[in-house]
């Protein structure tokens, strides 16, 4: 069998090359193909990959718990029933990449030029160092230091808007929990940079202890947000948290479930992957299988002269089935080089901010960093080699039924 | 039929499977971009039009400035009036709309919203808003003491029709103000943004508690179609003061997102539209140049009877042409009948609804069989499938009758 593998082999090499043009323009197309496969997929993983970044820096975290119902009524009535520092104790000693917990509720503040709705983070500016979407080496000013730090953070869209700068006052107003509006003058510490303009504009950073002084509400959150080490698979950062907190009858989520977008976006583009891969391929097999038929064609006779002097069918078929894996694999290797290149030449990214605002919409930044997935790449590759497989069966199959003596007659 | 129609159409039957199999590479390419392209017409109208029908319309009035930072003092002047002045205009609908921010309280709850103030009899000519309306009425007096409200903020507010809310926030001079209005009626557009951030006042009592005096900030006009929108912007500009203190801005310059949005998706479809049009174009080369090829000895022939190369390649050219017509006109019947029927049934698949949400689409999306998106994709494929064959026809320039006879 090994013998009949080897010489089997050889044929289908020296085939290949009888007719070098049209295995040259067949590569050629498989090549284009094969990198148009990858190079893609790679640039679309980079603009879902970079949504979820961004997504997720601004949910934030991985899995959060809330009260049950502040998901759809984000009210400072909705507090945590667990204390904060209780709660701070049990994340402790949880296994998590960065954890915090912050009170997170609507606002409006105003300057004396102007008024606006932000959302108002009361945050313990340690623990949101790690995974803050807040630019903090070009911040403007300070960023918060301490959790009683009597500071306000805004961003650089937002103070445009009220016109305000570092070291200038600004009002911050917002519901407490009966019903009475709590308003504080803060002194601007800082002025950040964030990656997307409405970063900038909604969100105003404060000490999580000023806001449960001026809320009334001492040591107590709406929430606590953990990261763990893959985005993809937030379920143990998720059962763990879970862990701490149900027993208190507080609902715990993972991103997936607080940004349906996000993960339905996540979850459609492993489809899209698959599709766009097929349909190269079928784009494809028009031309191996055409390519195929003729080389058998030609060598009708041939075949002919092999059958007869007792080469087996099942030998044949092989032949032809090898010719068009060889065709396949060189084409693939050459196709994923050259995609492998193109990412490497544009890991810094593309800038694509003539389309800015548009990419906003959709959560992502202007800068298209490619991700070349490792499972796409085997996709794309297991694909074109296991439906070239099928698709170079029927012309292989015919070759090794013909009759020998009509195949050696055969006019041409 | 002429002697070379004649002649290239037997030709391409000599192989048959051969010839089947490249037009079936040009036809299902074709039917992929006759179907892509129309779902794309049919989104983008879509984007556009639901995108600026809330409440954006197709064009505004502004203050200078007002568009990159709104503020509260860069006001219309006298803008009731200026705005009765643009509807006289042939085909425009016109309407003056303050806007600011406010804290809206009720009697548990307390929530910044954003404030418009609407003139009631015009603003559902320019705004899909006041159709929305889901339970109450839309505001009807000019001066009255009321608010519509979007759905979900009313629940978060833990309000109903009737109920009363204390609306915070400060005048055009910095001052505060505040008012207490009736809610007459709430709105669902099903996008979360609007539907718990905004609220509608009639313009008469916004002016009044913002101390606007008769100013407003915004003049929202829409016209008969997007077509027409660059003739209405000139039409409302001739309107204007000659003094440069207000500028018109179409919906492009109020939204750049949306057909920047556009232009991205545009942009990554293309990409895969051009890789299916190479990959085809390889194949017709392949298939050309092996037709020219096996044919050697045959053109060898006929050369030396006397017929001239450039002749021979116009027939390759021709056989090439012949399987690109049929690649054309079964792409785009079979993609027309495709499209047709999801045209009708509609298209989705996992995912969309959510994705749809983001742009204001809904959860089926009807493409578009137009003339364009039926024959822009065939007709490329065709073109390329000339192209290619251009280096096989050119090869037999450089043939020589007596070797390509003796040729094996």
């Amino acid at each position: 069998m090994s013998t009949t593998l080897t010489v089997s082999a050889a044929l289908a090499w020296r085939n290949l090359w009888r007719n070098h043009r049209r295995t040259l323009i067949m590569l050629s197309a498989i090549s284009v193909g094969t990198w148009a496969m990858i190079f893609l997929t790679a640039l679309t993983q980079g603009m879902v990959t970079d949504m979820v970044r961004q997504g997720l820096a601004v949910l934030p975290g991985h899995a959060q718990a809330h009260h049950p119902a502040f998901r759809d009524d984000p009210n400072i009535v909705n507090l945590l029933p667990i204390p904060d520092s209780e709660l701070e104790s049990r994340l402790v000693g949880g296994d998590f990449v960065a954890w915090s917990t912050r009170i997170n509720v609507p606002a409006f503040v105003a300057s004396e030029r102007e008024t606006r709705g932000v959302t108002l983070l009361g945050i313990d500016p340690a623990r949101e160092r790690d995974f803050t979407f807040v630019e903090l080496d070009t911040i403007d000013g300070r960023f918060l230091e301490t959790a009683d730090d009597t500071g306000v953070v805004i961003g650089r869209k937002l103070a445009e808007t009220l016109e305000t700068r570092v070291g200038k006052r600004i009002v911050v107003m917002s519901q407490s929990p009966d019903n009475e509006v709590a308003d504080r003058g803060f002194r601007v510490v800082g002025v950040f940079r964030a990656e997307l303009p409405s970063q900038e504009e909604d969100y105003v950073f404060v000490g999580k202890a000023t806001v449960q002084k001026l809320l009334g509400v001492p040591d107590r959150v709406t929430e606590a947000v953990v990261f763990g080490n893959d985005f993809r698979n937030p379920e143990p950062v998720l059962g763990q948290l879970e862990g701490f907190v149900s027993a208190d009858g507080v609902t715990a989520q993972s991103w997936k479930d607080l940004d349906v977008y996000l993960s339905t976006t996540l979850a459609a583009m492993d489809g899209f992957v698959l599709v766009w891969v097929i349909v190269i391929f079928l784009a494809l097999s028009f031309g191996l299988v055409n390519t195929l038929l003729m080389a058998v064609f030609e060598r009708i006779r041939e075949i002919g002269v092999m059958l007869a002097l007792g080469v087996k069918p099942a030998a044949i078929l092989l032949q032809i089935v090898l010719e068009s894996m060889l065709l396949l694999g060189i084409g693939l290797l050459i196709g994923n080089l050259l995609a492998f290149a193109s990412v490497e030449l544009i890991s810094d990214g593309i800038d694509i901010s003539m389309v800015a605002d548009g990419m906003e919409m959709m959560g992502a930044t202007s800068r298209l960093v490619p991700d070349l997935r490792m499972q796409d790449v085997v996709l794309a590759n297991g694909v074109v080699l296991l439906l070239g497989f099928f698709a170079s069966l029927s012309p292989a199959w015919r070759a090794s039924r013909y009759e020998p003596v009509e195949a050696i007659t055969t006019v041409q | 039929m002429p002697i070379e129609v004649r002649l290239a159409w037997r030709n391409l039957w000599r192989q048959p499977k051969r010839t089947l199999l490249t037009t079936g590479a040009m036809v299902f390419s074709n039917v992929l971009l006759v179907f892509m392209i129309s779902l794309q017409v049919g989104m983008y109208g879509l984007m556009i039009e639901n995108g600026l029908k809330v409440f954006t319309g197709h064009l505004q009035v502004q203050a200078p400035g007002y568009i990159d930072d709104a503020k509260m003092r860069l006001v219309v002047p006298d803008a009731v009036a200026l705005a009765g002045k643009l509807r006289d205009v042939d085909g425009i609908s016109a309407a003056a709309r303050g806007s600011t921010f406010a804290l809206a309280s009720s009697e548990d709850r307390t929530y910044g919203m954003a404030v418009m103030g609407v003139e009631p009899d015009h603003e559902p000519d320019v705004s899909s808003l006041p159709g929305l309306i889901g339970a109450g009425r839309y505001l009807d007096a000019a001066d009255a003491a009321e608010i519509v409200i979007g759905k979900r903020l009313a629940r978060n507010l833990k309000v109903d029709v009737g109920d009363e809310l204390t609306l915070l926030g400060s005048g055009l001079d910095g001052s505060f103000a505040a008012t207490v209005v009736t809610i007459a009626g709430l709105f669902e557009t099903g996008i979360p943004d609007i539907d718990r951030g905004i609220g509608a006042l009639p313009i008469g009592h916004f002016q009044d508690v913002f101390y606007m005096g008769d100013a407003a900030h915004m003049i929202v006009a829409v016209a008969p179609s997007l077509e027409a929108v660059p003739a209405a912007v000139a039409a409302v500009e001739s309107q204007l003061p000659a003094d440069g203190e207000l500028v018109v801005h179409d919906w492009d310059a109020l939204v750049p997102e949306l057909r920047q949005s556009i232009n991205a998706d545009l942009g990554g479809a293309l990409f895969m539209y051009g890789v299916l049009v190479v990959l085809v174009a390889f194949s017709v080369l392949n298939t050309q140049l092996m037709s020219v090829l096996e044919r050697t000895r045959e053109f060898g022939i006929v050369m030396a009877l006397g017929l001239k190369p450039g002749r021979l390649g116009r027939l390759v050219l021709l056989e090439a042409a012949l399987m690109g017509l049929i690649g054309v006109f079964a792409g785009a019947f079979l993609g027309g009948l495709l499209t047709l029927y999801f045209s009708v049934n509609g298209f989705t698949y996992p995912g969309l609804e959510e994705m749809a949400a983001q742009f204001n689409l809904p959860g089926r999306l009807h493409p578009e069989v137009t003339l364009l998106s039926l024959f822009a994709g065939p007709l490329v494929v065709f073109a390329f499938t000339l192209l290619a064959t251009a280096y096989p026809a050119f090869r037999l320039r450089r043939l020589k009758p007596v070797e390509a006879m003796r040729a094996a």
